[in-house]
């Protein structure tokens, strides 16, 4: 993939409040539209940072319902377009499985 | 365009994030951190279950083990203004046979000797200290004073503290050479600028090996794929953190409830042969079988996601820190072996020294110099 260089920068600007920021926008993982907010203002510039730190797309259903929301809130917040924004990588296993059914895999 | 700066950290992982926030808490913000990847914190630590953890570790590596849990992990959380989530909630390490009880012995003892607080107890001591574990564990070594920590929050929040005290950092910028001047390392090629540094440091996982070729030193260090597996959130049920003598899989608890494992199927090295892959199919099964064989409650657990990455590994299994003769002004810190995190705070602080007054008088680094690499004869 071709990369472009970022320089990281903080906003010189205070966090600036949303009335809806305690909107909850993961269901899973209970995470609300000011947390990712907060994130990207705080000098994470990517999805997976913002995921990492937050928890947003890392629970139950792996992002299958928020990603698309969690997208343009930062894409809003970033500048950018949601093309910018490459989805979380996606891993096995497709549905939650249990640990019993996993260890049967032999190859 | 030239961009110059005081150091060049090369390398956007937690051992550059926590060194460049440790200078900057030195005084030193005039640094760079160029990082290969559009995201920072990829690399090793982002894939383990973040033990952090004195025992089983080799004596070299110590002295930033026991500085790490004694003097930073305590309230590292505090001084980012971040959970990073330390809990220490003590290590076991478990046996199920006679043979595992003789490797634990000889490991515990060898922690013993260098001053870690580690020993020997039976099976059921192991159960009142952890009562999921299946009663074929007949023994154990138990360090109370280890434990575990969020490896994302923790190098995210090195990241994000050195960011709001100045440090620089820029991402999707590949290092292609090093270049020296007038015998001094001085110059950064990279693919979309120059840069120019009076110290420059490489940690860059195994991809240090092709950077630090460009100056002439062959890095001792290669790439291995590690795997991971994060289970569904539960009610708490147990601090420890855990591994077994046959490594057969570690991890523990997490504070969000999900439990993190991770271990090998002692294929890789062999299995992969293109860095681009993301993990085999066999392994996590594999790994699952192992909890199993320990955890029998833990058999219904759902499993939401695997996932692996690659490490840095050195033929002596312990990192290369610190300076180099043969290149004044280099700073290295790679081949952390998989089990880089729990000191990487430690490192940051050893290495910001280091880079400030030419020396790790804190923290005793030198068993892990690059001169100890010598051919056998």
């Amino acid at each position: 993939m071709e990369t472009t260089p970022t320089i990281r920068r903080l906003s010189a600007e205070p966090f600036k409040p949303e009335p809806d920021d305690d909107l909850i926008v993961c269901r899973c993982e209970e995470v609300t539209k000011g947390e990712l907010r907060r994130a990207v203002h705080e000098g994470l510039y990517r999805f997976p940072e913002v995921r990492r730190f937050t928890r947003c797309a890392m629970g139950l259903c792996q992002g299958r319902t928020c990603t698309k929301l969690v997208k343009g809130i930062l894409s809003r917040e970033l500048g950018c377009t949601i093309e910018d924004l490459q989805n979380p990588h996606a891993r096995s296993p497709q549905r939650p499985l249990q640990m019993q059914e996993l260890g049967n895999e032999r190859f | 365009m030239i961009t110059t700066a005081d150091v060049i950290i090369i390398g956007g992982g937690i051992e550059g994030c926590s060194t460049a926030y440790y200078l900057a808490k030195r005084g030193i913000t005039n640094v760079i951190v160029l990082e290969a990847q559009e995201i920072m914190l990829n690399g090793g630590a982002s894939r383990n279950a973040g033990g952090v953890r004195q025992s089983g570790r080799d004596p070299r590596e110590l002295p930033l083990a026991l500085y790490g849990v004694k003097n930073i992990w305590p309230t590292l959380g505090e001084e980012l203004g971040v959970d990073v989530e330390y809990n220490q909630g003590g290590n076991l390490r478990l046996g199920k046979t006679e043979e595992h009880l003789k490797t634990l012995t000889r490991l515990a003892n060898n922690a013993a000797a260098c001053g870690v607080g580690v020993g020997m107890i039976s099976g059921d001591e192991a159960r009142t200290i952890n009562p999921y574990l299946s009663e074929e564990v007949i023994g154990a070594s138990w360090c109370p004073t280890d434990g575990h920590a969020n490896p994302l929050k923790t190098g995210l929040g090195f990241y994000k503290n050195a960011l709001a005290m100045g440090v620089k950092f820029i991402t999707g910028e590949k290092v292609l050479e090093l270049r020296k001047v007038k015998g001094r390392l001085r110059k950064v090629i990279a693919e979309h600028g120059e840069y120019e540094a009076d110290t420059i440091m490489v940690c860059a996982g195994a991809q240090s090996k092709e950077i630090l070729s460009t100056v002439g030193i062959n890095a001792p260090v290669r790439p291995r794929i590690d795997h991971c597996l994060v289970t569904e959130g539960q009610p708490h049920m147990f601090d420890t953190m855990l591994g077994t003598a046959e490594a057969d899989f570690y991890g523990g608890q997490t504070n969000h409830g999900s439990f993190v494992f991770g271990g090998d199927d002692d294929l890789e090295g062999f299995d992969i042969y293109d860095l681009k892959t993301k993990g085999t199919s066999t392994t996590a099964p594999c790994v699952c079988r192992g909890i199993m064989k320990y955890f029998p409650k833990l058999a219904e657990m759902n499993i939401v996601r695997t996932w692996a990455g690659w490490i840095d590994i050195t033929p002596d299994g312990v990192p290369v820190l610190g300076d180099c003769e043969e290149v004044p002004g280099l700073v290295t810190a790679y081949g952390f072996n998989a089990h880089g995190f729990g000191i990487s705070p430690a490192i940051g602080y050893a290495l910001s020294e280091l880079i400030e007054t030419g020396e790790s008088s804190t923290i005793d680094i030198s068993g892990l110099h690059y001169n100890r690499f010598k051919a056998k004869f």
